[in-house]
């Protein structure tokens, strides 16, 4: 959402401007990382974070009029599950190779999945990390890795021409299967990662997505955060690096997403090639369940900043819910829907308090977050959140209106040809629908889906699943005066719920 | 990354890599059309059919680099009031509109220019146009509206700017190194100037700027250009055109030494940021200059292998992260900026004599060939890669035609870079990375204290008062 300009350099138009927050990276989402947070300096203010939020809630859609783009799937040799999607029109290529070696795999060590996945460019077979590098920009490809609370992911885009491809292939292939963790690159990526870790503390949003997650999540493994602490950090080896590589990048354990202009034969020879000399290996053992949040939690930190960051969010749901499309359509109502939410209605069009405010679920393996938020100036703040709380209330409680219900339809089932439209929307889409083992269908079903939830449906799941009264809250900013959170049976916001 | 990327570290490089030209045959670039309508309005088609979507977007030639002292940030809470609706369509109506035809829709302001998009299904441009149509002329502007989102922007600001060191330090660093010029205001605005600014304010910018003759209308996607000039003509055409004066100049004058400053602010990591004064396309003694001074952006700056990175960071180790920046295409001269955030075991000093060394060493020897080898490479395979977006292709058109370059640029952009010479490289370094055009901010961190975690007993449950 935040999407990324000035003078002529500056339109704040990264990815993240329809990117698929929380899915597939720590950056993506509203409270998701660095990326998030550009600021004035770069020139271009976009009218509201409203149309990231919109993006971030929009992993699966499809229209009955629309289908989906034509998936083709297979395994390679070594058991890895391959999803192509041909797209002939431009010579380029997007590979993205998806394991099951997300945060949630740290263990006792936070931040090793992030900072295995980090070393994978410093040496590879003989190359050293100059090498690395040469290889892909003097070919005009690039590559990268994210990791996440579920997955570690590493793409490449490049031109389907030669040398490229071959050039660009093997050199992922090389980084997947043979990392060499170098002793000196690991001791400055560990130094470069405490200054990322202290900066994080700079910054009161990043701040207080930590503490919800942990009061969140309590003692599960989704509790930390993928880039880990500063503790962690200092103790990660080179043998936890190489240990955590030989467990969990295997085919067994990998997923790899193609777009671009191949046919079948040529993506199952590209496949062969990235991912082939990796061991077989297994899969990753499934992660715990996640407890349900047992009591309200208010946890308040002192910042010195002019706003206070206000939080708020329980357990969610796991891909594959059964009520996912219900919960799914109703958050895009409520506080998913950017400019148009009940949300940004009550607590920045009606009363100006925040330039943003949203609410979403990201699903994962197991049940991720249900998040709310905003940020005011701190004399705000409890005003804020008073009004973030009673939102909710009186969503859960009344589900929404027939013109809410209808408009939301439109939205998603009209928009869907704007999801698909690029290569690059086109593979995290992929990457999810591999990784998580949703239908091949699942774009081409969406829109009937959603088209087949009624408003009842919605206020019954909101009411089974999601507890106002026993909300985690963060609040980050201004001195130590413990913000005064209104009672939230009172006094409901006027018209939350209403037509809109 | 640990240094939020520099304001043209994000532009630059899509700028530079990306645009679409006749140099090779990989994939042919679209055609662009033109059409102007008999009020001034210039409507620019690019047609792409992969997907059955397009972009429709609104450019105004307005933004912070128009405002001058007093109204910093009137064009920015324009643009947000321009979502506060007309007598046709009453605020919330647009969203609403544009929502329910499963539209995307934002606006961003920059400099140089104000900007309006819609993101729809190719079959509904006729909607963006009638909207967009709509509010070019008949803005509501309601006292009351405008005080609630006076404070949003507020509110933006604070979260922007106020709270985020680095951006703190950005802010005050542009506004020492330009002394007249308006790059030396926020985009966002001053605070003090926003606490003040009034509803009249917003009519009257609204009234001097919102004309069809003002603005350019860029569509890409799957679509017939005729059929694109018809519908621009029953929308647009009835709007009638303004007088519209050119802004006033505010020139910059020489710099005469180098500037530093230090912005405290808390962090808890230093932050270096440098700018030298270049000129830009609209300024340059020699045509080639700026295109020599993006090249050099590149060498320094152009990916993992290039020289900041393969020697600042993973060579001496001297930064945790640096880049550099620049922009030819803006519509005043602005700056050549570098930064970085010095490695453990380094400080600011080190890490600006490292920079400043590498300036140095643009000077005494030119460049490889093979870094330009590279440079090229990179700028030919990102133009096939802009392709995928018919988004992006729209914004590189608008902000050309909006700085008064003309949208004609994209087409031989890609070619002039890759005309550039190492002398060339080594020229433009000589001339204008020196010391007397230099401006050098530090950001030095001050405690950010009072985060002593502070557990309030839970209970927000039941319906008692959590303090």
């Amino acid at each position: 959402m935040y999407v990324e300009t000035s003078r002529l350099n500056g339109v704040r138009w990264s990815t993240d401007r329809r990117g698929i927050g929380g899915i597939v990276g720590p950056r993506s989402g509203p409270y998701g990382g660095r990326a998030n947070h550009t600021s004035s300096f770069f020139g271009v203010h976009l009218r509201s974070f409203a149309a990231n939020l919109f993006a971030a809630a929009l992993l699966l859609l499809g229209t009955a009029a629309q289908a989906g783009p034509k998936i083709e799937t297979w395994q390679t040799a070594n058991g890895a599950r391959v999803l192509f999607v041909a797209a002939p029109q431009l010579p380029m290529v997007d590979v993205r190779v998806v394991f099951d070696a997300g945060a949630a795999r740290d263990g006792e060590r936070p931040g090793l999945a992030a900072f295995t996945a980090g070393m994978l460019n410093e040496g590879a077979r003989d190359w050293n990390a100059d090498t690395i590098a040469e290889r892909m920009e003097n070919v005009g490809a690039s590559l990268s890795a994210a990791t996440d609370r579920d997955m570690t992911s590493v793409a490449v885009r490049s031109l389907t021409r030669e040398p490229a491809l071959t050039t660009a292939l093997e050199t992922l292939a090389g980084v997947l299967a043979a990392p060499s963790f170098p002793a000196d690159a690991l001791e400055r990526n560990r130094e470069n990662t405490l200054i990322g870790l202290r900066q994080e503390q700079e910054q009161p949003a990043k701040v207080a997505q930590k503490a919800l997650y942990r009061q969140v999540f309590g003692g599960h493994p989704y509790a930390s955060d993928p880039s880990g602490t500063e503790e962690s950090v200092r103790a990660l080896t080179a043998a936890d690096l190489k240990a955590f590589h030989d467990r969990y990048y295997t085919g067994a354990n990998a997923v790899v997403a193609i777009v671009g202009a191949l046919d079948r034969p040529a993506a199952q020879a590209l496949a062969e090639q990235v991912v082939g000399t990796l061991p077989a290996g297994e899969r990753a053992a499934p992660l715990p369940t996640v407890p349900d949040l047992g009591a309200a939690a208010l946890e308040q930190l002192a910042f010195p900043s002019s706003q206070t960051h206000v939080l708020a969010g329980q357990p969610g749901m796991a891909r594959g819910d059964p009520d996912y499309f219900a919960l799914y359509l109703g958050n895009h109502i409520l506080g998913g829907s950017g400019l148009v939410s009940i949300l940004m209605d009550e607590v920045r069009e009606k009363r100006g308090l925040s330039y943003n405010t949203f609410s979403y679920f990201i699903p994962l393996a197991q049940p991720g977050p249900f998040l709310m938020g905003l940020q005011t100036k701190n004399d705000q703040a409890g005003q804020a959140l008073g009004v973030l709380v009673d939102t909710l209330k009186q969503f859960a409680a009344a589900g929404p209106t027939d013109a809410q219900l209808t408009a939301a339809k439109k939205n998603l089932t009209g928009g869907f040809p704007l999801r698909i439209a690029e290569n690059a929307e086109i593979i995290p889409y992929l990457s999810v629908i591999g990784f998580y083992g949703l239908p091949l269908d699942y774009l081409d079903r969406f829109t009937d889906r959603i088209n087949a939830i009624s408003a009842e449906q919605i206020r019954d799941a909101f009411a089974r699943r999601v507890h106002p009264e026993r909300l985690a809250i963060v609040t980050v900013g201004g001195d130590q005066t413990p913000v005064p959170v209104p009672d939230p049976a009172a006094a409901p916001a006027p018209a939350a719920g209403g037509p809109g | 990354m640990h240094r939020r990327p520099i304001a043209r570290a994000l532009l630059a490089l899509p700028l530079i890599l990306a645009l679409p030209a006749p140099l090779t045959v990989l994939a042919d670039p679209p055609k662009v059309f033109e059409r102007q309508l008999g009020n001034g309005l210039k409507v620019l088609v690019k047609p792409d059919r992969r997907a059955p979507v397009l972009t429709s977007q609104v450019w105004y030639k307005v933004g912070s680099s128009y405002e001058y002292g007093g109204i910093t940030g009137v064009s920015h809470l324009l643009e947000h009031m321009m979502f506060k609706g007309t007598a046709a369509h009453p605020a919330g109506e647009f969203s609403r509109i544009v929502a329910e035809n499963g539209a995307e829709e934002n606006a961003f302001t920059g400099s140089d220019y104000t900007a309006y998009f819609e993101n729809l299904a190719s079959d509904r441009l006729a909607i963006a146009f009638e909207l967009e149509a709509d509010r070019m002329r008949n803005l509501r502007l309601d006292p009351d509206d405008f005080a609630k989102e006076r404070d949003v922007v507020t509110e933006e600001r604070r979260m922007r700017t106020d709270d985020d060191p680095q951006a703190l330090t950005g802010e005050q660093f542009e506004a020492v190194a330009f002394a007249a010029s308006p790059y030396r205001n926020p985009v966002i605005g001053w605070a003090g100037d926003l606490e003040q600014l009034k509803v009249e304010d917003l009519r009257d910018w609204y009234r001097l700027w919102y004309a069809p003759n003002n603005a350019t209308v860029v569509v890409v996607g799957d679509v017939e250009p005729e059929q694109v000039f018809a519908l621009a003509e029953q929308y647009f055409g009835p709007l009638k055109a303004e007088t519209v004066a050119p802004p006033k100049t505010q020139a910059e004058p020489e710099q005469r030494g180098e500037k530093r400053l230090q912005v405290k602010a808390p962090a808890k990591e230093p932050y270096l940021l440098m700018g030298y004064k270049t000129p830009a396309v609209v300024d340059a003694a020699a045509p080639w200059e700026p295109y020599a001074l993006e090249v050099l952006s590149s060498i320094l700056d152009g990916g993992s292998s290039a020289r900041l990175e393969r020697e600042l960071v993973r060579g001496s180790q001297i930064a945790s992260s640096a880049g550099a920046s620049y922009s030819a295409f803006s519509r005043l001269p602005g700056l050549f900026q570098l930064d970085g955030v010095p490695a453990k075991g380094h400080d600011i000093p080190a890490l600006e004599q490292a920079l400043r060394a590498q300036v140095e060493r643009l000077k005494q020897e030119p460049v490889a060939a093979a870094e330009l080898e590279r440079i090229r490479t990179q700028l030919i395979a990102n133009k096939v890669y802009e392709q995928d977006s018919v988004f992006n292709q729209a914004v590189k058109l608008g902000q050309l035609e909006t700085v008064g370059l003309g949208w004609e640029l994209a087409d031989q952009y890609v070619e002039r870079l890759a005309a550039v010479t190492p002398e060339q490289v080594q020229a433009v370094a000589q001339k204008y990375l020196t010391q007397d055009r230099l401006t050098v901010a530090v950001l030095d961190p001050q405690p950010v204290d009072g985060k002593q975690p502070k557990k309030a007993p839970a209970g927000l449950g039941g319906h008692g008062n959590v303090r």
